[in-house]
């Protein structure tokens, strides 16, 4: 492309390459068009679009009972949150009275998925800087949370637990000792965590002061969830528009200042903590009453505008949903966090070598069909 | 800062140079009761089209020329600072195309929706406001691929998602595709 000499003797040529589609870092079908000069990078650009299946036009189709289920397929890692943004744009489109118990039982599982995804994040974050045994630790507890799932909900990934107006079918006796016996048991284990790979030296420097993003241009590129408060940037949904039972518990905001690839996992760390708090506040407390209102089988939201954010476990999902009074939705948007989070990569990436791009891509936690939706 | 008075800041923005020769007389009577100034008037005294109906935020609505110059005032005043653009979306209206603005302001934590629309679906164009909000760069170029909606002086408007190759604008109403679409 371009040939500039270096020092009289030695020429620097920049050129292009292919990271992905099935690369191993990029965590599903992302390929990153890198132009760069020997290993320095000089620009990112992703090229999306792999596995788009165009969600948004199929729930201009479908019922808002179905659109539930297809938000399983955008973060699958959060899948219960997703599912209860779209059940409550519904919910206060219709302004129905949801019981106590449904908005409990939602958080708290909503707080468990948000651990069973930093635990995946936290090994396949490890792998990607060189740290296989993360990976076995990270899905050994994230695996107490899936059964606890199984037994819930029926499902160990894509729950489709919540329905328009409630839960599907009330929690399981055992849930509650479950949960409990897997909050004792987390409680021990992020300790572990810490000694295994958060103090260690090598994963330190492959960290520190890596893909640095500030507080205005995390604003600027929308960023959102641990990516925006590892930059010193207070985006907690939770915090500024509480929703379900997240009015009742009280929590800190894990905010990190440096901005660096490390601040961000150490938010995310924090978040674990923050998370087993919220969960064990409202375990004891569920109260009684029913799992879910009636609603009527065809659901028609009164013509006009609605707008949902909820806090996924990769930051802000918003649900967009326009009515003309029908039975589907006229128009129906999803603002997905990790789509906004993909395109800093770039600017956080420039001037760094490929193996920072791979830690700074880790720290953004990617999932793609959040992306392509 | 409220809705209501958000609409008085941002209309100002914009006066109706119509709306200053009707209604001269009306511009004196007292800013409290609301009910005095919004009455006789048939005119918008400004260019700009507020509404709360049926949203739970203040609805602006611009007109293309307006646009950009609107976004980067309400980003820089320090009495709006809309300085996150939480969601870009595409909407086609049937008659026309549209884009929503949904906006936040990280420090007095208010919310604002701007819509534009055009009529013209065949060459659809509006300026680009990712020289205000970066994350509008990707947003852009999503709407781009599935409304063919252009943007003036964006600095990389090329497809995203799709191939190079692919016609039509898939998340138009008037999209037809016999093969992948199932229609009910």
């Amino acid at each position: 492309m371009e040939t500039t000499t270096v020092n009289n003797n030695f020429k620097s040529e920049e050129y292009f390459i292919n990271m992905g589609p099935q690369h191993p870092a990029t965590h599903g079908v992302l390929r990153l068009l890198l132009t760069i000069d020997g290993e320095i990078i000089k620009k990112v650009e992703p090229d999306l679009g792999y596995i788009h299946r165009s969600i948004e036009k199929m729930c201009e189709r479908d019922s808002y009972q179905q659109i539930v289920h297809l938000t399983d397929r955008m973060d699958y890692l959060s899948s219960h949150i997703n599912n209860e943004a779209v059940c409550l744009v519904v919910e206060n489109a219709l302004e129905l009275e949801i019981p106590d118990r449904v908005k409990v039982i939602r958080t708290i599982i909503g707080e468990l998925t948000r651990i069973a995804s930093h635990c995946l994040w936290w090994g396949v974050m490890g792998m990607d800087v060189g740290a296989l045994t993360t990976y076995f630790y990270g899905f050994r507890d994230r695996e107490m949370i899936n059964d606890i799932f199984e037994e819930t909900c029926g499902a160990r990934l894509t729950m489709n637990y919540n329905i328009p107006g409630g839960l599907m079918y009330d929690i399981h006796p055992n849930f509650v000792q479950r949960t409990k016996d897997f909050v004792k048991h987390f409680k021990t284990k992020i300790p572990e965590y810490d000694r295994l790979l958060t103090g260690n030296v090598i994963f330190q420097k492959r960290m520190k002061g890596v893909g640095i993003l500030t507080k205005e241009d995390a604003i600027s590129f929308g960023a959102s969830g641990p990516v925006g408060r590892g930059s010193g940037y207070s985006c907690d949904v939770r915090k500024h528009h509480p929703y379900s039972a997240l009015d009742k518990v009280t929590f800190n905001e894990a905010l990190k200042t440096e901005g660096d690839s490390l601040a961000r996992y150490e938010v995310r760390i924090m978040e674990m903590w923050e998370s087993l708090s919220i969960i064990e506040q409202l375990i004891d407390t569920i109260p009684e009453g029913d799992y879910k209102v009636a609603t009527k089988a065809v659901i028609k939201l009164p013509k006009g505008e609605y707008y949902q954010r909820v806090e996924a476990a990769r930051g802000e999902l918003g649900v967009y949903v326009i009515s003309t009074g029908t039975k589907n939705p006229y128009r129906l948007k999803f603002r997905s966090p990790g789509f906004s989070n993909l395109s800093l990569l770039n600017h956080i990436a420039v001037g760094g070598k490929i193996g920072d791009l791979v830690a700074s891509m880790a720290t953004l936690d990617i999932v793609v069909p959040d992306i392509d939706r | 800062m409220k809705n209501k008075a958000l609409q008085n800041l941002i209309g100002g923005w914009f006066p109706n140079p119509e709306a200053d020769k009707v209604s001269e007389a009306v511009v004196e009577t007292d800013e409290t009761s609301e009910e005095k100034i919004a009455a006789p008037e048939a005119i918008n005294p400004s260019l700009l089209e507020f509404t709360e109906e049926e949203s739970q935020f203040l609805n602006i609505l611009v007109q293309p020329e307006q646009l950009h110059s609107l976004m980067s005032q309400l980003k820089s005043n320090s009495d709006t600072s809309f300085d996150y653009l939480f969601c870009l979306s595409g909407v086609d209206w049937g008659a026309e195309l549209g884009i929503v603005y949904h906006l936040e302001s990280t420090t007095h934590r208010h919310s604002l929706v701007v819509k534009v629309n055009t009529a013209d679906r065949e060459n659809p164009t509006f300026d680009t406001v990712c020289d205000i909000w970066e994350t509008a760069e990707f947003h852009e170029r999503e709407v781009f691929d599935f409304f063919g909606v252009k943007f003036n002086n964006h600095p990389n408007l090329k497809f995203l998602f799709l191939t190079e190759d692919w016609e039509g604008y898939p998340l138009r109403k008037d999209y037809e595709d016999e093969i992948n679409m199932v229609i009910k």
